[in-house]
């Protein structure tokens, strides 16, 4: 596949949209449908057809095995560190309330940060198992 | 016909439960064992959505004009779950592929016959 | 009532895919129409009212669980099942004995749709009277998920997780063998 001109272009011209399309899903999933678990799969179908039309070899340039590792673990913990934080400012845990003067603003950024965890986590583990499974069948 | 359409949804549901039910009693191949389970996952996943729906209701999306939605409760739960069910079965596959390195087959008799030769 | 036709056939759209699946011994044939059975069911999702669960059904169950099986499929080389020996029937009477009770089970379940049902009485009222005034967020599946159920969404952040670091333990150690293997010489 790695000489077909049509998928090379075609390729080129949707993984930008496919991108940018995850970020509005995570990002605008307060007021439509989407969240962070929708657009961290669809972040990672981007890279998988990547992977798919470029090779294996040089997605891995793209995305380091390595970054994947500690992207996935970023967004565990981007998850947990609100729910400390709000422990620290006088709440429950994840009781986002105390984030901000305003309950409901609080609520609202504690909302849009932990599906950033929620995004960041679940696109990192879709790459990792992708590239364990093909990685598998290269050697 | 009143009955029979309040209760299609279910009816279907427990049909795809049980073929997915049956596919992982009956078939021996591990990669057709791990479908079938998703299609016994899917067929809860339909239950829940099936139980949370409204008729003249709307996705649970509060706006202007609209009064009456499903309830958002069921998607949570379903919508966690299939992600979560694509991991899991990312590690189905995954000891699948490790059985198959290890014994050179994914049918089950075959595993099961090098087991007891040893 | 165009919403009623549509759940029906695309239903029996399924449940035609399930028994494809079931019956059909080439496995490429499985993967695919495993594939098409997860659309349906995305299809099924947007006419029951839930956009958020179609969304990441169409993501996920036809996009990933599909790449991952034939990743897996590829790495399996076998590309047939071997048909069962003998007709399997005590799967058969199990399989059948247990639909018929559970089909017994739902002549008692209220009727699908119906807004009365004890279901859609307890919380769910307070989530969506309550659920934009408290969080500011007008999709309430998103509300539940990240604030009032966020504790439960963090374990199943942590379940993907797990589920990948699982995956990395039982397929990800050959590659670093072959990594050292390389700067060696």
């Amino acid at each position: 596949m790695k000489h077909d001109l049509i998928l090379r272009v075609l390729a080129k011209l949707l993984i930008p949209v496919i991108v940018l399309f995850a970020l509005y899903v995570q990002f605008h999933g307060d007021y439509g449908p989407g969240g962070g678990f929708q657009a961290g799969v669809i972040f990672s179908v981007a890279f998988i057809f990547y992977a798919l039309v470029f090779g294996l070899d040089s997605a891995e340039r793209v995305i380091p095995a390595g970054v994947l590792r500690v992207l996935a673990s970023l967004g565990v913990l981007i998850y947990a560190g609100v729910g400390v934080i709000t422990l620290f400012k006088g709440g429950n845990f994840l009781d986002y309330d105390v984030l901000s003067q305003n309950p409901v603003a609080g609520q609202h950024l504690g909302i849009l940060v932990i599906e950033l965890g929620v995004g960041i986590t679940v696109s990192a583990v879709m790459l990792i198992i992708f590239f364990t499974f093909a990685g598998r069948g290269r050697d | 016909m009143q009955f029979i359409l309040d209760h299609y949804n279910y009816w279907i549901v427990i049909f795809l439960m049980m073929v997915g039910f049956y596919t992982v009693i009956s078939r021996g191949n591990l990669i057709k064992k791990i479908a079938g389970l998703n299609m016994f996952q899917t067929s809860v996943f339909l239950l829940y959505i099936s139980i949370g729906n409204v008729s003249g209701g709307t996705t649970p999306i509060i706006a202007e004009g609209f009064r009456a939605y499903s309830n958002p409760l069921p998607h949570v739960l379903i919508l966690t779950a299939i992600v979560v069910g694509v991991a899991t079965t990312a590690l189905g596959l995954a000891l699948v592929v490790r059985i198959r390195e290890a014994y050179g087959s994914i049918e089950e008799e075959e595993i099961h016959k090098q087991d007891e030769s040893f | 009532m165009i919403d009623i036709l549509i759940d029906v056939t695309l239903l029996a759209f399924l449940a035609i895919t399930a028994i494809a699946i079931l019956r059909i011994h080439n496995l490429f044939a499985v993967i695919m129409l495993f594939g098409i059975f997860s659309l349906l069911s995305a299809g099924v999702f947007v006419v029951l009212d839930a956009a958020d669960v179609a969304f990441t059904e169409a993501s996920v169950g036809a996009g990933i669980s599909t790449v991952l099986m034939l990743g897996t499929l590829a790495l399996t080389r076998g590309h047939h099942e071997k048909p069962p020996a003998h007709r399997p029937w005590l799967p058969l009477v199990v399989v059948l004995v247990t639909g018929a009770a559970l089909v017994y089970g739902t002549v008692d379940i209220p009727g699908f749709g119906d807004p009365a049902t004890p279901a859609q009485q307890h919380v769910a009222p307070r989530y969506l009277e309550q659920g934009q005034a408290e969080t500011g967020v007008p999709n309430i599946v998103t509300a539940v998920l990240a604030s009032y159920r966020g504790y439960d969404t963090l374990g199943e952040v942590t379940v993907i997780f797990t589920a990948g670091i699982g995956v990395l333990l039982l397929l990800g150690r050959r590659r670093r063998d072959k990594a050292s293997k390389d700067e060696q010489p």
